[in-house]
């Protein structure tokens, strides 16, 4: 039998390469698709807590399709977001995103 | 699902490895369009992961909203930034990318030991199975009636959102008379047509 730890192992592994890859990436649209990881990664969590935890009365399930729906909404704003800086600064690095440095 | 424990051990070591493997290659790979193909490879694996615990549906919804609409999402948003540049080396950037990974494998050791070390309290209710779907919808239209109407504005708000920051603001010299034909339309900067995603100032 599978066990609710295998899941938590797991999820916590794929948490770590997306925080790893959202502040180690230069480019922009990488740094996108980490977020997308560190989402997917609290998701595992929720499902094996429902499925463990909670099996008559999965709640958890709920929330992960909620956490769907609102990564779907970001990933639309933040690309919205990539294409105008990308227009104004004719870049995708984020080193040299640096409007709000000092 | 019932499947025997040996099959959903070993497809679990399987998935485990796929979905591990190309998150690594997400992050790790130097060609960004490899990246967002692997990003697929996660989400299918993920989506598999799903089906090991009983969730027919999220793991529809996973392959749907994930695979079909996100990754197709972020591959236009690579095309459309198509830019091959080669990024200026920082010198001792190393330091920062071995620090990030001390701090990434120290918090995996955390959250590790907190994992081991916690009694879970595991329920032995019957699970629900395949009428997951069915509690999933009733849920939705009971007690989580106003989450689920603030997701679709939400929704609503991040596709207004969307397309007013991704559009190219232009704000004319001469005042345009508003004619009745266009009063709908909003004023954009006119496209250059050679260099296409390149404004000209």
């Amino acid at each position: 039998m599978i066990q609710l730890e295998y899941f938590l192992l797991l999820a916590a592994a794929l948490f770590c390469i997306g925080i790893y890859g959202l502040v180690t990436s230069r480019n922009v649209i990488r740094v996108l698709m980490s977020i997308e990881l560190m989402l997917n990664a609290v998701n595992i969590n929720l499902m094996a807590f429902s499925n463990y935890l909670d099996p008559a009365n999965i709640k958890g399930q709920v929330f992960a399709v909620f956490v769907i729906s609102i990564a779907a909404a970001e990933a639309a704003v933040g690309l919205a977001i990539v294409l105008s800086i990308y227009r104004n600064r004719d870049t995708v690095d984020m080193e040299k995103f640096n409007l709000l440095k000092w | 699902m019932t499947l025997a424990e040996g099959v959903q051990l070993v497809s679990f070591g399987l998935l485990a490895a796929m979905m591990i493997g190309t998150a690594l290659g997400v992050v790790l790979l130097s060609n960004i369009v490899y990246s967002a193909f692997l990003l697929g490879g996660v989400f299918i694996s993920i989506a598999g992961l799903y089906l090991l615990l009983n969730a027919g549906f999220v793991a529809a919804a996973q392959v749907l909203v994930y695979v079909g609409a996100v990754n197709v999402l972020i591959l236009f948003g690579i095309m459309l930034v198509n830019k091959q540049e080669d990024f200026k080396v920082i010198p001792r950037a190393w330091i920062g990318k071995a620090a990030t990974g001390a701090v990434c494998v120290g918090l995996f050791a955390l959250l590790t030991t907190m994992v081991l070390g916690t009694p879970w309290a595991l329920s032995s209710a019957t699970p629900v199975g395949d009428g997951a779907t069915v509690l999933i919808g009733i849920h939705l239209f009971s007690d989580f009636l106003l989450p689920f109407e603030l997701a679709s504005v939400l929704l609503l708000m991040a596709l207004v959102g969307a397309i007013i920051l991704a559009r190219r603001e232009y704000i004319p010299d001469e005042p345009v008379e508003a004619s009745v034909s266009d009063a709908l339309t909003l004023p954009e900067r006119p496209r250059d047509l050679v260099s296409a995603g390149k404004s000209d100032n």
